[in-house]
């Protein structure tokens, strides 16, 4: 295979990833190093290296439309990038000291998880929570809009959601993926906001994340220009294409089958973690 | 819109860095094409091999060497270019809102985001971790 043949089938698996990530909502980026190491053959560092930076495009691209429209909580999402940028920061750390067995190993249990999670929505809560002291203290509570017009919301257990956002940013900076499942469950089930502000403030928080580990791993020479091209072309444009489609296509059967991709491949890379192959 | 109760700063301050995301996304995904069409029109015939991992060359771990690759217009700097243009935009969406909110005098929010842009800074610069 030469580098033009190569190229043009890293860009396709890359187009669909983008496109089944943003039409299911479960993001692209979990099945991107599966797919390049296990499809592909590449060295899982290299695979890491080329996500980070397709998940900073796709965040990115997403949440300037969200930003525009209101949903997303800057407070909120400026105040937890402390905790995923020194999450990230630790995340790079770590992977440069294990195994890439073990980096695979938790790859595959992550999967797993977030397949899990997206098989199980978290149930709509009840909107009468108390504040918390910390939320109210920084500002947090806002409005969001709604077809009645913009709904006020107030945030609690920003502590808890503070550590959960470290666990987030560490994921992400040891596996290079958005981690967005966790930060979703942090603000949604954990700080209580709204489901539409959880995912487009999680969404906005990502790029930053993404880069805070994309620094490390790009003076460490995981970033392979040639291999990552593709990849973030591929990843961009099927996510535009994703959020283009979204009323027309069967999403209910499309996530199903795609949640069980995800599954299937954490069990893949958990195997190749643990016998070592990988 | 949501934005009658939330004031006007706010609602700026969003739609700029809306757009400071989508433009920093646009420039670095047609810049990588661009290269990146050179590169296969250069290379193409070559045979990757990404199965063992031994590093990029250090030319292209650090900005300096790649500003430097690029001027040479080597086509491999030039795309890692474009790659660092994209790291660089959530780093500048977080460079603008420590003004954003200092504007809005949330001194608060100005530490907040000054220490998320020390952490991105000292990520990108090198410092051996």
């Amino acid at each position: 295979m030469n580098i033009v043949e190569f190229t043009g089938l890293i860009f396709l698996g890359s187009l669909v990833a983008g496109f089944l990530g943003s039409l299911t909502g479960l993001g692209g980026g979990v099945v991107l190093v599966p797919m390049l190491t296990l499809l592909f053959g590449v060295d899982i560092r290299y695979a890491i290296g080329a996500s980070l930076v397709s998940v900073i495009a796709t965040s990115s691209g997403a949440a300037a439309a969200y930003v525009k429209e209101g949903y997303s909580n800057i407070r909120v999402g400026m105040f937890l990038e402390i905790a995923t940028t020194l999450g990230a920061l630790g995340g790079a750390f770590v992977a440069a000291r294990v195994s890439t067995s073990a980096v695979a190993t938790i790859f595959g249990i992550v999967l797993l998880f977030s397949a899990y999670q997206a098989y199980h929505p978290p149930p709509e809560h009840a909107e009468d929570d108390q504040p918390g002291p910390v939320a109210a203290w920084l500002r947090m509570n806002s409005t969001y809009p709604t077809p009645d017009g913009p709904r006020s919301y107030s945030v609690r257990a920003v502590p808890l959601g503070f550590g959960l956002m470290y666990v987030a940013g560490l994921l992400s900076g040891l596996l290079g993926i958005g981690s967005g499942a966790v930060k979703v469950l942090a603000m949604d089930r954990v700080m209580r906001l709204p489901f539409k502000v959880s995912t487009t403030t999680s969404n906005f928080m990502i790029g930053v994340t993404a880069a805070a580990s994309a620094g490390v791993y790009l003076n460490r020479g995981y970033i392979d220009p040639v291999l990552a091209m593709p990849v973030m072309l591929g990843v961009l444009a099927g996510s535009l294409i994703g959020t283009r489609v979204l009323v027309a296509a069967p999403v209910r059967v499309l996530r199903l089958v795609f949640t069980g991709v995800i599954a299937l491949l954490g069990v893949e890379m958990m195997f190749k973690g643990l016998s070592g192959r990988l | 819109m949501a934005q009658t109760e939330r004031g006007w700063t706010d609602y700026r301050v969003e739609q700029i860095v809306g757009n400071l995301l989508r433009g920093g996304v646009i420039l670095a995904a047609v810049w990588v094409l661009a290269s990146g069409i050179l590169y296969t029109s250069r290379h193409g015939g070559a045979h990757p091999d990404y199965r063992v991992f031994r590093g990029e060359p250090t030319d292209l771990r650090h900005v300096s060497g790649i500003v430097r690759d690029s001027l040479r217009g080597r086509a491999r700097g030039l795309i890692q270019f474009g790659l660092l243009l994209l790291i660089a935009t959530p780093v500048a969406r977080v460079a603008f809102s420590v003004f954003g909110f200092a504007e809005e005098h949330d001194w608060v929010y100005v530490a907040i985001t000054l220490i998320v842009l020390v952490l991105l800074i000292y990520s990108l610069s090198g410092v051996s971790l």
